[in-house]
């Protein structure tokens, strides 16, 4: 069974704007995909076809051997609970300190504390963040902030990790941190799709590219 | 979801909301005080209520027919009557009252005694003052009719109009609190409501985020029903002290007017079940307000 495929989906706004055309393609368990393309290529909406923020209009997405598209409420609940989503606008919630961001998705789960707050230091620790636990999103740069988004995407260690385009606004030497970061998880069997326009961040960490072109798939290469 | 695991939720949602309550010291002792004044109202009636019935069942909620002979009956017409009386299946007990019996009650009257000794002879008649064992207004007519058509009999007196004066106060009393608490009720489920939406308006975005991390709609509505619930509970426990308050406050000045009336009479707070009720029912309305508010506004909010 494929972590994710994507079954000639087709995503239509109101208005008749094609964002996503046609798209076929499956992510193996435990493999790396870097979604490429322009923007306005459709990178973006695939993902979030994922978690079902988007719906397709045509077509079928399944994550797990799960249809999403059959899901009601309380299974897209459960479904996003067992991914690791990093948005490209962070979701960072500003009033809570970085501990108690991370800490959500665990309190979400019903964790209990003794067991969360371990996971969430865990998480921090890997994501270098630990000594800044009681710090607000809002004293970090952006590198530190893409970087707790991870931790709270990770800290529910989900077995598919997607990120939509983690390194955009980032100087070259932080964008190169959390590629690597990416690849570390793809090496403890976390299945990981990034979407991005620099596909050449994660052409050294063995990726297969899948490139999009408005809203149409035009290239799928296997780890070179 | 292990019982541990939703017990812990609930507690966490609890003290988020408690956190959230008490971060806000101004706006909260605000509501409490609107909710606690609104409630106070109708608390402040039922109270009042309470202490009418109270009184009126001190007095005599029984009615009762009294029997008066005519002057010149003798004692072997009351015994004719007391044979009567005491083979009525309707009559529960029955009193025979002497003449001179009534006339020295009178006369223990202030002020009468002089009145009563100048008259020339005895005015007051023999009685019987009769218990019936019904109590339907027609049960009562038909036995005044009865009784008047006895030997001897010069007039019968029904002492219940004064029972159905006072109870259909009372009702009036108790339709006009309920009305009054139904009336707050829907202004306090107000209130909640547009303080929930407005909380929810300012949690927004933890909302969303939640919403993307896979929170289910219990979760997300928790803390929530929890500070509704909450500031219902402070409003009551507001009202409760107000009404305590007013009970004290009148205490004194009600027992001197019901001795001017010859009542030895006491204003009582609110009973303890009255209480819990009062405070169980101001936290019912918090929920009740927070649940239409999560109701109406979360559902507008989905992740983008």
């Amino acid at each position: 069974m494929s972590a994710l495929r994507f079954d000639q989906v087709a995503k239509r706004y109101p208005g008749g704007i094609e964002a996503v055309s046609g798209v076929s393609f499956e992510v193996g368990k435990g493999e790396m995909v870097v979604l490429s393309g322009h923007s306005g290529a459709g990178k973006s909406t695939l993902l979030r076809m994922i978690p079902a923020i988007e719906r397709p209009t045509e077509g079928r997405v399944v994550v797990n051997g799960q249809d999403v598209g059959k899901l009601k409420r309380s299974g897209v609940a459960i479904l996003r609970r067992n991914l690791g989503v990093i948005f490209q606008d962070r979701k960072l919630l500003f009033d809570r300190t970085v501990f108690d961001n991370v800490m959500l998705p665990l309190a979400i789960a019903g964790f209990a504390p003794r067991e969360a707050a371990r996971r969430v230091r865990a998480a921090l620790d890997k994501v270098g963040l630990l000594e800044r636990e009681k710090a607000y999103p809002i004293a970090l740069s952006g590198g530190e902030q893409q970087r707790l988004a991870i931790a709270r995407a990770v800290v529910n260690r989900p077995s598919l990790l997607i990120a939509d385009e983690p390194t955009a606004h980032l100087d070259p030497a932080y964008a190169h941190d959390i590629a690597q970061m990416f690849r570390s998880f793809n090496g403890v069997g976390v299945t990981v799709i990034v979407a991005t326009p620099d596909e050449a961040l994660f052409a050294p960490y063995g990726a297969r590219r899948i490139v999009l072109d408005h809203g149409r798939l035009v290239t799928e290469e296997a780890v070179p | 979801m292990t019982i541990g695991n939703w017990l812990r939720q609930h507690g966490k949602a609890c003290g988020a909301a408690a956190r959230r309550i008490a971060g806000q010291p101004v706006n909260t002792l605000l509501s409490a005080l609107v909710v606690g004044i609104a409630l106070a109202l109708p608390a402040g009636g039922e109270m009042l209520l309470v202490n009418f019935l109270r009184l009126a069942q001190n007095v005599s909620a029984t009615p009762q027919l009294s029997i008066f002979l005519t002057l010149d009956a003798n004692k072997k017409d009351s015994q004719e009557i007391d044979a009567r009386l005491k083979r009525h299946v309707l009559v529960r007990d029955y009193r025979y009252v002497p003449r001179e019996e009534a006339r020295s009650r009178l006369k223990q009257t202030e002020g009468l005694a002089e009145v009563i000794d100048s008259l020339p002879r005895n005015p007051f008649p023999d009685a019987f003052v009769v218990t019936p064992k019904g109590e339907s207004p027609e049960q009562l007519e038909n036995l005044k009719l009865e009784f008047a058509n006895y030997p001897k009999v010069e007039h019968v007196q029904l002492d219940s109009l004064w029972v159905k004066r006072l109870d259909a106060l009372l009702r009036l009393g108790q339709m006009l609190v309920t009305g009054l608490a139904v009336l707050l009720g829907v202004a306090l489920v107000a209130v909640t409501f547009n303080t929930i939406r407005l909380q929810i308006l300012t949690q927004r975005a933890e909302v969303e985020v939640s919403r993307l991390l896979g929170a289910s709609d219990a979760f997300i509505r928790r803390p929530f029903f929890y500070f509704g619930a909450l500031q219902g509970l402070l409003g009551g426990v507001v009202a409760w002290v107000l009404v305590l308050a007013a009970a004290y406050a009148l205490a004194r000045p009600v027992s001197r007017l019901a001795s001017l009336y010859s009542f030895n009479f006491a204003l009582r707070p609110l009973p303890l079940a009255e209480s819990l009720f009062l405070i169980a029912f101001a936290v019912f309305l918090g929920w009740l307000g927070a649940w239409l508010s999560v109701s109406r506004h979360l559902r507008d909010i989905e992740p983008r």
